[in-house]
């Protein structure tokens, strides 16, 4: 009962056979999602990166300032248009309120993607795949990632980061 | 009302319907913390209406800086002020009048409450006033106004001290029974408060710093520290709402059908795995960051390897089992399900409860689920699956239990008769598929990428543009009716309890009690050794399917995505 003490008795009494089966089912199902986590790090290919580098945000800028100027191939609505070779080590900042540079990535290939932020928190939101990562001041944050689908690809702020989240939106070219 | 004196004051009055001895200084104490509850409530409710209608791009209706305003409000109110201020009642009440014993310090519960109303002012001020516009998770480096930090820190010190009054009762109970085991609503009302210790432990130590940073004393508070440390305020703040409304649940069905648990050892072992393994929820919001290891992920994002998953589900056999079996011995034993057909579905209580256990299993705790595991994160995180889920878990799960316990505290806590008591048959149901509406819809919503906290999600005045399946202006409407829904039936609720607390004739006693408490199911014939609750069998069964079938699903879209590592 639950607003009064317990039956005597009560730590000894016997699970009933449909409660015992359930907890056993309950179990089992807990323990194989922990291990799922594990396998899939083991045999899938998505799984969240763990690379970080610490940084500021001087450095960093001064990084993504270098690796545009390096790759730069034009400019579209004022934010550079940057095409890095395959396997290439790629720089993307975060700021109120826009994404630099604007990637163009060859389809299939891997890039060592770099992500930081200049002032706050924000997230980087890959549409339409729907991938979500989180951007963060200070943390270079490293995803090792393969495009598997060519098109045009949206990078929307999808961490508040004041008054204009809502105009951060960047873009992503994978080529075929 | 027979009334006992002591020390010359008079400190209990009896109950007329439950025969409880109840502290009369409890009681005011308990019904101060659960009227300021309702006003947070009816708060987050207004800006629940004004944020569906800025969401629904259709209608768009605030400005961007009142939206992220009123966001925060919401969030604060809603998740924060309304729930714990219930608690802190509920702690008061519960470990008094439920237990035959007398408050162990009413200045200490007097000074707890004023700490935490007054903190609860400052930051509603503040943020109508427009100098904390950081949402309620305030993500350092954003910054607001001093004042919103102080507030946040004046409510936890202030739920603090009512959580050691709590405590105090507990051991003045104890020492006028020795021997004698907590009742399960009160034992997990106490595991409830063992977690708000921890929580609101890592809430002081969040906020102090951040405090002194947005004061000028200290020049810098790292983000990554601020949000695993805030999580760890964020996130097991939940769990002691889940440990407490579950709680009200095993309440619940006893009041309603006179359901016990049937087997008090099973259900309090979960509520201890609850302490156990639920304070490292703070991991679930830290999927996607950097800097955390994906062993220190694996760990803890899985509560110590689903440990507090599995005290849930193991709750979810314990309580409608409790109803089944006392459904049973009243005779209604045909079949799989007639002790459910049977069941007092007009009793607005009982409605409310069952609403609410569904909606937390099904939509709160399998999509909880998903969420949480590391990998399946990549597809939901900050996307309107997020709200999407607590919806389901918070307001489908918690606050229902809480909105339909109220009906009960109306007439014994506020000795008052309900206004309106024919709406009351209604207001579950209008809310609870109101709200489950609107949490699979976001859910929906959020898999198809539309991201939470967005003011305009055609991204007006950007360098580029994006737009989403149009498909999803279904789905937008679909959550503007059930959100619409969800609000009529909680302004509903709201304005029940305001007249009957302010304006209701009062509680003279059994005869005024419109809301049935059920009369004790007769004994068990004889101990069988079969199934004692096939019904709650199958319907767990049923569970545990949908369980696996949507996370198998996530992980078969989320195999579709870009290779990542």
């Amino acid at each position: 009962m639950a607003v009064l003490p317990p039956r005597e008795n009560w730590p000894f009494q016997k699970i009933a056979k449909d409660e015992k089966i359930w907890m056993g089912i309950a179990f089992c199902v807990s323990i194989f999602l922990f291990f799922w986590m594990i396998i899939w790090h083991v045999y899938a290919k998505q799984n969240p990166s763990f690379v970080t580098y610490r940084t500021t945000p001087e450095e960093f800028y001064q990084l993504t300032k270098a690796f545009i100027e390096k790759y730069k191939v034009g400019e579209e609505n004022g934010i550079p248009v940057v095409k890095p070779p395959p396997g290439s080590d790629v720089f993307l900042v975060g700021m109120q309120f826009r994404w630099e540079p604007v990637l163009i990535l060859k389809k299939g290939e891997e890039y060592r993607l770099h992500i930081s932020s200049l002032d706050v928190l924000h997230g980087i939101s890959i549409q339409p795949v729907n991938m979500n990562f989180m951007v963060f001041p200070k943390y270079d944050y490293v995803l090792t990632i393969r495009p598997t689908s060519a098109g045009e690809f949206a990078l929307i702020c999808n961490e508040f980061c004041g008054i204009g989240h809502h105009m951060m939106i960047g873009k992503i070219i994978v080529e075929e | 009302m027979a009334v006992a004196v002591h020390d010359g004051e008079k400190i209990f009055r009896t109950c007329d319907v439950t025969g409880f001895k109840v502290d009369l200084r409890a009681e005011k104490i308990a019904r101060l913390n659960a009227v300021v509850a309702v006003v947070s409530f009816l708060i987050a409710v207004i800006a629940a209406l004004l944020l569906v209608l800025t969401r629904w791009q259709m209608f768009h209706l605030l400005p961007v800086d009142w939206y992220y305003r009123v966001l925060t409000l919401h969030g604060l109110d809603g998740l924060v002020f309304w729930i714990i201020f219930f608690e802190l009642a509920a702690l008061v009440f519960g470990s008094t009048a439920f237990l035959n014993t007398r408050m162990s310090s009413p200045a200490l519960g007097w000074l707890g409450t004023i700490l935490a109303i007054v903190g609860w002012l400052m930051v509603n001020y503040t943020i109508l006033t427009g100098n904390a516009d950081v949402l309620m998770t305030s993500y350092a480096p954003l910054k607001a106004h001093p004042l919103f930090y102080l507030g946040m820190i004046l409510f936890a010190v202030g739920a603090l001290v009512i959580v050691m009054v709590f405590f105090a009762n507990l051991m003045i109970w104890r020492r006028e029974n020795p021997g004698q085991s907590l009742p399960l609503f009160v034992y997990g009302l106490m595991a409830a408060a063992i977690i708000a210790v921890v929580t609101i432990a890592s809430g002081a130590i969040i906020y102090i710093p951040t405090l002194l940073w947005s004061m000028g004393i200290i020049s810098d508070i790292d983000a990554a520290v601020y949000k695993l440390v805030w999580w760890g305020l964020g996130h097991p703040s939940q769990q002691i709402n889940v440990s407490a409304h579950v709680a009200v649940w095993y309440l619940l069905a006893f009041l309603t059908v006179g359901g016990t648990s049937i087997n008090e050892k099973v259900s309090r072992f979960a509520f201890v795995l609850y302490i156990l393994a639920i304070n490292v929820a703070s991991a679930h919001h830290l999927l996607v960051d950097p800097a955390v290891s994906p062993v220190w992920k694996v760990w803890n994002t899985s509560y110590v390897m689903y440990l507090a998953v599995f005290a849930s589900m193991i709750h979810a056999f314990a309580v409608p089992s409790a109803i089944e079996v006392a459904q049973r011995r009243r005779g209604y034993t045909k079949g799989l399900f007639e002790w459910l057909k049977a069941a007092p579905w007009g009793n607005p209580a009982f409605s409310g409860l069952m609403l609410s256990m569904i909606i937390f299993g099904f939509i709160g705790g399998i999509t909880g689920v998903v969420n949480g595991m590391e990998q399946t994160n990549i597809i939901v995180h900050n996307t309107l699956s997020i709200p999407g889920h607590f919806k389901g878990a918070v307001v489908g799960g918690t606050v229902l239990a809480f909105m339909s316990v109220t009906y009960y505290l109306i007439p014994l806590l506020f000795r008052k008769k309900i206004a309106f008591y024919g709406l009351a048959k209604f207001v579950p149901w209008l809310f609870g598929i109101g709200i489950a509406i609107t949490a699979v819809s976001l859910y929906i919503l959020g898999a198809f990428g539309i991201p939470r906290r967005h003011w305009d999600i055609t991204f007006s005045g950007g360098p580029f543009t994006f737009t989403f399946n149009p498909v999803m202006d279904f789905f937008w409407a679909l959550f503007g009716i059930g959100g619409i829904m969800a609000v009529t039936g909680a302004l509903l609720w709201i304005l029940q309890v305001v007249v009957s607390v302010f304006f209701g004739q009062p509680f003279r006693g059994p005869q005024d009690l419109q809301i049935p408490i059920a009369e004790p199911p007769p004994p068990a014939e004889e101990e069988h050794e079969g199934f004692v609750a096939p019904g709650t069998f199958v319907l767990v069964l049923l569970f545990i399917t949908a369980f696996i079938i949507f996370v198998a699903l996530n992980y078969g879209w989320l195999s579709a995505m870009w290779e990542v590592k």
